[in-house]
């Protein structure tokens, strides 16, 4: 069976796509870091921010519909945390409203906030679509790892990705099965069937983590991963974390 | 790959027994020489204690009875050598091929070998050429078909020069064309293979001399084509109707 996976436009062939990971990394880091730490007041250093965005979209051929669409994945997230920030802030009274009992006010400078909140957390999901996508998850590993990531961490990441449809089609599979021999039965009865489902997979996936691990010996595995470094740091990554920073900075200096 | 004399013996098994820790028997006193350039199938039905057997052949289980592999012992100080002897191919390739893509895997042998980034690289893309997966080294393993998935598993062993293939049911799951083509290829290798399977057309094909198991004993040893004319013996161990 097929899947989708996160890195589906990483095959694509684009000045962002060649920088290395981990120049993509880094400035993915600094600019959230950068976005996180501006003051909400300062809506045009949040321009430039999504100026530099879209330039690096434009540069990465990745398509806008395909960008838009999950970008707006984080909406329910950011929204569930940020959408009662609106009345717990003093200041002018935008607009009051009763409530059955109680008396709700929203003011103004709430309002400025939230609308913050959403702008600086889709400015970052943006970053970290541009990252995913343009860059092969094997290669943010080993980018990961070069720049000082704990092994282990890679490593339960790697196994995660490697089988996580390997298990999504074993899931597939005992849900074909138990339809096809599901005859009704309340609510109760449902429960107990996905119960049973869960711990099968638990079962199956414990044995093939068994297997996994005596394929590894096999190949003569003692306890310490070790793979290739074969990332290079190019001339491109220097001129493009060169402009980086110039425009960061610049956009700093002119706008706050 | 070096094939060395022919009547070398490769694999000494003497009186293997083995129970699986929940007091299943999976051995029973099990005897067993191979020479080396022989190919030797394994048959016998499900629960015989084929891949039980094989498990032994480079130690990942281990158990009382004596193994050698090349004249060297099973134990703690020759496993690391004995492992890079003897190639074990698992039947389920997911298992075998545990990486994001298939440079990653079929490099995973040689670079716990400790050879050198360019001794990688050149067994990684001879590997791959002997089973005609060359340009695949950048495909991560999910988007492969079972046949391709089955050659880069083949891979990933030959690519530490391996004196003995151990393969558990190469032709399980592949409709007959990728069967086949699997079957030229392992005939192409020049070493030393035992195969565990129930595909008795891959045994007339590749295999000179056949072992029967059944209930963790070996039944039959002979030449291929003896046993596989002895249809009440088959029959009698449940692979032939």
């Amino acid at each position: 069976m097929k899947h989708s996976f996160i890195d589906e436009y990483s095959h694509l062939n684009s000045f962002v796509h060649r920088l290395d990971p981990r120049t993509k990394l880094i400035t993915s880091l600094v600019f959230i870091l950068a976005v996180v730490i501006t003051p909400g007041s300062a809506w045009q250093l949040f321009a430039a921010y999504f100026g530099i965005a879209v330039i690096m979209f434009a540069l990465s051929k990745l398509p806008p519909s395909y960008v838009l669409k999950r970008s707006l994945v984080i909406f329910p997230f950011v929204l569930l945390i940020a959408v009662f920030i609106p009345f717990f802030k003093e200041g002018q009274v935008a607009g009051s409203y009763n409530i059955w009992l109680w008396q709700v006010s929203v003011t103004y400078t709430a309002l400025l906030i939230l609308a913050n909140v959403v702008v600086k957390a889709w400015l970052s999901i943006l970053v970290l679509i541009l990252l995913s996508s343009t860059t092969k998850l094997d290669d943010l590993l080993n980018g990961l790892s070069q720049l000082g990531v704990p092994r282990v961490m890679i490593l339960i990441v790697s196994f995660m990705y490697r089988y996580i449809f390997v298990l999504a089609d074993e899931v597939m599979r005992i849900k074909q099965a138990r339809d096809s021999r599901n005859f009704g039965g309340n609510w109760l009865h449902h429960i107990k069937t996905i119960g049973n489902m869960l711990g099968t997979l638990f079962i199956r996936s414990y044995e093939r983590a068994e297997r996994v691990y005596a394929a590894m010996l096999s190949r003569g595995f003692e306890g310490q991963m070790r793979t290739m470094h074969r990332l290079r740091f190019q001339q491109a990554d220097a001129y493009f974390g060169a402009i980086f920073s110039v425009v960061l900075v610049l956009s700093y200096v002119i706008w706050l | 790959m070096v094939v060395s004399n022919i009547m070398d013996k490769i694999i000494e098994i003497k009186n293997l027994s083995f129970t699986y820790p929940d007091g299943h028997r999976g051995l029973a006193g099990v005897d067993l020489d191979i020479s080396s350039g022989e190919n030797v199938a394994v048959i016998g039905p499900n629960g015989a204690g084929k891949s039980t057997l094989l498990l032994h052949v480079n130690g990942i289980l281990r158990s009382n009875g004596s193994v050698k592999i090349c004249g060297l012992k099973m134990d703690e100080k020759n496993l690391k050598d004995i492992r890079r002897k003897v190639g074990l191919i698992f039947q389920d390739p997911e298992d075998q091929l545990f990486s994001l893509n298939v440079f990653d895997d079929v490099a995973f042998g040689p670079i716990n070998m400790g050879l050198s980034e360019n001794e990688v690289k050149q067994n990684v893309s001879r590997a791959l050429g002997w089973v005609g997966m060359v340009g695949y080294e950048q495909r991560s393993p999910h988007h492969l078909s079972i046949g391709e998935k089955k050659r880069i598993a083949i891979a990933t062993v030959l690519s530490v020069n391996p004196e003995i293939l151990v393969i558990d049911e190469p032709t399980s799951n592949l409709d007959p064309r990728s069967k086949w083509s699997l079957v030229r290829l392992l005939n192409q290798l020049p070493i030393t293979k035992v195969i565990a399977t129930h595909d008795l057309e891959l045994v007339r094909t590749l295999c000179q001399r056949t072992v029967v198991m059944d209930e963790g004993k070996i039944v039959a040893d002979g030449t291929t084509e003896s046993i596989l004319a002895d249809v009440q013996l088959l029959r009698a161990h449940g692979l032939a109707q």
